[in-house]
């Protein structure tokens, strides 16, 4: 957009408050505006009635008892500042540089407040009110039930509970937003350029803003350099002021962000806090969920309740839930805006849903394919209705899908069992931590209101297609193109698609919740079929044959079984606007049609991610090593496109899984407001993604389209955060807030890790006489283990992989060290091996260690190999780690010589 | 010319040469990469006074909509770009990359790239676009 250069243009620069909550007691803009080279500078009470809060975007839907507290933001901060980069005056000179400095002459009389920033702070009795006329910070509460959770909850086996936290990234558009105007007095027409992802509904603002036609305002939204949620908040501030300042001024003015700008002043998402359970029978079958959630608006709620919303209709993703009871309390804070970021709020309800059934599966000893495999929705199911009311306004109900498959097509890709069952417990034992994580989630994409379209053949046969979404690199010339060249039967090259420009096309709103090519493209295809319509009727006039003996091919009219003779296309579009004779009545000129889709609720998109990582404990480092997606978004239009937004979404997700997180101060100052301190995943931090594609169709549209926009990123913290936790299965933490980093991952490694003095390494391996089957069930009796256990005295098995009892050492001084121990087996994978948990208490200290165990085929008999770490601490740790060592060898191997015999004795 | 005066927007706003972009103006994201004698430079750190007597190349130069250079081309085909503003800086980053490393390996190819943020590709097309420009190195 800031290539838009004009003669006569003029450049701005915002004086934008640094304080998150501060009243606003005088501006000073004299020094200012005595520079030279400045033009105007403008505070809020030079705006006169031009001053009026931004209008309220998404009106909440229609929820029984909802409560919702309007505050939309302000042009230019009147009388208290609410968030860190909010504009407080303007400044338009002959040159940015110019302006930057006039910033700098504005004098400022603030007096700072304290900051909300915290959620549940924000709520307490007596926290500071970023909005005073209202009685506390609460911008919403809403409750959304299905069926009767409490009485699910009465019946449960099982109840999962768990807090999450989510927090706050930026959507990272490679270029930041620019607005530029010029007021054309003599035609009486404002243009204006602008990087929204909604141009005809900007148009439709500014017009009623400035008291203008809506014909006499054209906006266009050229190429833009990705959009990701923000760019279509509407208004921001610098898009109601530039071209006001256009008008007012009489020359062309352009305000291009620049990246600290964007870093405070474009929109955000993902500040939630969850308190959730999942109610499960003893087989694992969900029987209810209960969510209750804070969701971080920001300083205004300008875009309603789209975010948290999402989160709640997210959440029950392909299962079966048939109790629901979801309640949220939206909550202003002293931070920027909170709009959708891709994903918009659907990743929260996906993590914590995919997280729930993870701590439950693990509860429960069952896999994690299986539990998701026993609660999908059963492909006749649909349509579905969750009963609960989605963002459009619309029941949530699910048009198609079909889940189980997709996941048995992930794991199969990933090598689910191959990687569980022999690759993880060979690389365990080796000392390093693989991990896999596998989720499944739906996305809600091609929703309402409607998209319109215009198809027109030129007489020189080349095809226009206008539709009024916006384009960030989405591919929409490429699949709206092919979308008209299959109906119109033309090739690719001669279809010239507009998008995002008023002066073409003029009805419709935007391009956002993975809706442009379901909705757009669904109009462009009703379009061309009704051009498709008169392309016949007129060719059947013209050629004088029943239309039914007419076909289209290549571009060209011909009559059935004829070699030659017909009429081009664009002879036809000729014929069809004639400069004499008449249009008969009842048929229109040209060949030319408009259509207009509008769906009445949106279509389910739904989709598996798997990946592999492996962690460095050492450094808290994780490399993602295989990354696979079975993606369904129903018929495709174009592969290539479709796995272009799931790698990028992809990347998107692992930066918001572990590297992006927008760091807050207690004073509302955001941290790290640069790329260098806000880390965005580079060409290294990204794997290849493996996709493949499922085609369950919509039944809502003819083509069967699922939007795509936005699902790689909405599971991909879910994932990782299971394959993180899978990979560090040894030291028994539990990941339950997104983003993670090094940093926060190290701290969690830290609580639960063995300290590095006093622990000693036993590894190597030892070969059995036998098979392994027979190995791994020798391994399981409590008898034989009692036996061959170093020391042990007793051991008796006392639950299913936990076996307890007593057990004597002797080290050095420490004749007789009297233990009570405690072993417990976990990721058992029968033959394969096992994770073991050993914990010892006595008077002369502490044992604690975790071991692995692989065994793999060795001729007739079976290899064992394995790795334990064992801590010691209390007076046994006195002795030295050198005699520790050695006894610590000693007993492994009588041990294994006394299994060996158990295991002979046996055969 | 004022010598605070940026190279970027030199480029940009004086010269008219908009195909060098901006994303940061503070050297991470690569956007304004261009040559400076050959060698990839961040344009939004430097000034426009220090490029005296100095060539500089900018996308302009690689090729034409008529007649793309290979990697341009290369990077259509594999779909190495969605919304294209990272784009021109990718490009001029490569250049002097493959002139060093005809043959690169996946993992050089990322690390050459490492100085760049694209935020739509993921950055696999254009890996991928890379290895179509280049012959197969040895041991694929």
């Amino acid at each position: 957009m800031d290539d838009v250069q004009l003669d006569g243009m003029l450049h701005v620069a915002f004086l934008r408050s640094e304080h998150a909550h501060a009243r606003l007691r005088g501006v000073d803009v004299a020094a200012a505006r005595r520079r030279p080279g400045v033009v105007a500078v403008y505070a809020a009470d030079d705006l006169g009635d031009y001053w009026q809060p931004g209008p309220l975007l998404v009106p909440p839907p229609p929820i029984p008892g909802l409560v919702f507290h309007a505050c939309t933001q302000v042009p230019l901060v009147k009388d208290k500042a609410r968030h860190v980069g909010e504009p407080i005056a303007m400044v338009v000179a002959e040159s940015r540089y110019v302006a930057e400095d006039a910033v700098a002459d504005i004098v400022v009389d603030v007096a700072p407040l304290q900051a909300v920033v915290d959620l549940e702070a924000a709520l307490e009795r007596g926290a500071p009110l970023v909005h005073e006329h209202l009685s506390s910070n609460l911008a919403a509460h809403v409750v959304q039930e299905k069926g009767d959770y409490n009485a699910a909850k009465a019946t449960a086996h099982r109840v999962v509970q768990r807090r999450f936290h989510y927090d706050r990234g930026i959507s990272a558009a490679i270029e930041n937003r620019a607005v530029a105007a010029r007021w054309d007095a003599r035609a009486e027409e404002l243009t204006v350029w602008d990087t929204t992802q909604a141009p005809i509904p900007i148009r439709n603002g500014l017009a009623r803003m400035l008291g203008l036609l809506e014909s006499q305002v054209r906006v266009i939204a050229p190429f833009v350099g990705g959009g990701f949620g923000p760019k279509i908040m509407m208004f921001y501030p610098e898009e109601v002021l530039v071209p006001w300042a256009a008008m007012r001024l009489g020359r062309p003015v352009k305000w291009t962000e620049d990246r600290q700008e964007n870093f405070t002043a474009t929109t955000q998402e993902r500040g939630q806090v969850h308190d959730a359970e999942l109610a499960v029978t003893r087989d694992g079958k969900i029987l209810g969920v209960k969510d209750v959630f804070l969701h971080d608006s920001g300083a205004y709620d300008s875009y309603g309740l789209t975010v948290p919303i999402n989160s709640q209709c997210t959440l029950l993703g392909p299962y079966d839930v048939p109790n629901y009871y979801t309640e949220f309390t939206a909550v202003f804070t002293n931070k920027t805006l909170v709009t959708p970021v891709r994903g918009a709020g659907r990743q929260h309800g996906v993590f914590v849903m995919e997280r729930l059934l993870d701590f439950a599966a693990r509860e429960l000893g069952i896999d994690r394919l299986e539990i998701r495999r026993r609660n999908y929705l059963a492909p006749e199911a649909f349509p579905f209705n969750n009963e609960i009311i989605f963002q459009d306004s619309a029941p949530l109900v699910y048009d198609s899908g079909d889940y189980a498959p997709a996941l048995a097509q992930a794991a199969q890709m990933i090598g689910y069992e191959q990687f569980v069952r022999e690759e993880q417990p060979r690389l365990r034992v080796a000392g390093r931590h693989v991990g896999i994580g596998i989720v499944s989630y739906i996305e809600g994409t091609g929703i309402g209101p409607y998209e319109g379209a215009r198809v027109t053949i030129e007489p020189s046969g080349e095809v226009r297609v206008a539709t009024g979404v916006g384009t960030q690199g989405q591919g929409h010339f490429t699949s709206f193109a092919q979308i008209v060249a299959e109906v119109l039967g033309v090739p690719m090259e001669r279809i010239h698609v507009v998008t995002g420009d008023t002066r073409e096309f003029n009805w419709g709103t935007g391009t956002f919740a993975s809706r442009g090519a379901v909705v757009a493209g669904t109009a462009c295809h009703a379009a061309a079929a009704l051009v498709r319509d008169k392309i016949f009727a007129v060719a059947s006039r013209v050629l004088q044959v029943p239309q039914e003996r007419l076909e289209l091919v290549g571009g060209r009219m011909m009559v059935k079984d004829a070699t030659d003779g017909g009429i081009e296309l664009g002879a036809l579009a000729a014929r069809a606007n004639p400069l004499r004779g008449a249009v008969r009545p009842g048929t229109e000129p040209g060949l030319e049609a408009t259509a207009y889709y509008g769906p009445d609720r949106g279509s389910t998109a739904s989709g598996v991610h798997a990946m592999i990582v492996e962690v460095d404990p050492e450094t808290a480092m994780v490399e993602i090593r295989r990354y696979v997606v079975v993606h369904d978004c129903g018929r495709l239009i174009n592969p290539m496109l479709v796995e272009g937004q799931i790698h990028g979404g992809v990347a998107h997700g692992i930066g918001n899984a572990f590297y992006e997180q927008l760091v807050y101060d207690d004073g509302g100052q955001l941290q790290n407001a640069s790329f260098m301190d806000y880390l965005l995943p580079t060409a290294t931090d990204v794997p290849r993604v493996e996709v493949a594609h499922r085609e369950t169709a919509s039944p809502l549209n003819p083509i069967g389209l699922k939007g795509v926009g936005e699902a790689g990123c909405i599971p991909t913290g879910a994932a990782f955060a299971q394959a993180v936790e899978d990979a560090l299965a040894d030291y028994g933490l539990e990941i339950t807030e997104i983003p993670l980093s090094p940093d926060k991952l190290f701290d969690l490694l830290k609580k639960t890790r063995p300290k590095k003095r006093n622990v000693v390494v036993i590894d190597g391996s030892f070969v059995f006489q036998g098979s392994r089957e027979a190995v791994y069930a020798l391994l399981q009796d409590p008898e034989v283990l009692g036996k061959s256990l170093p020391g042990a005295m007793h051991l008796g098995r006392t639950g299913d992989g936990r076996y307890d009892g007593l057990m004597r050492v002797g080290i050095g001084p420490v004749t007789a060290a009297e233990f009570s121990v405690s072993v417990t087996l976990h990721d058992q994978k029968p033959p394969a091996g096992y994770g073991m948990i050993v914990e010892g208490k006595g008077g002369f200290g502490f044992v604690r260690g975790t071991a692995q165990v692989a065994l793999a085929d060795h001729g007739d008999g079976t290899e064992m190999t394995y790795r334990a770490e064992v801590q010691v601490g209390g007076t046994i740790a006195g002795v030295g780690q050198r005699l520790l060592d050695s006894v610590a060898k000693r007993m492994t191997r009588q041990g294994l010589e006394a299994l060996n015999t158990a295991l002979a004795a046996r055969l | 010319m004022e010598p605070r005066l940026l190279l970027s927007d030199f480029l940009r706003q004086d010269l008219g040469l908009t195909g060098t972009h901006v994303g940061c103006e503070h050297g991470v994201c690569g956007a304004c990469t261009v040559l400076l004698d050959g060698e990839a430079v961040r344009s939004c750190l430097i000034l426009a006074v220090q490029a005296d007597g100095h060539e500089v190349a900018t996308v302009e130069g690689l090729g034409s909509v008529e007649d793309l250079h290979p990697l341009q081309a290369a990077f259509r085909q594999a779909h190495a770009l969605q919304c294209g503003f990272c784009t021109p800086g990718i490009l001029m980053t490569l250049v002097p990359f493959l002139d060093e490393h005809p043959n690169p390996a996946e993992s050089e190819i990322r690390e050459a790239l490492s100085g760049n943020l694209c935020r739509c590709t993921g950055y696999q097309n254009i890996v991928d676009a890379v290895k179509l420009s280049t012959p197969v190195p040895a041991g694929w």
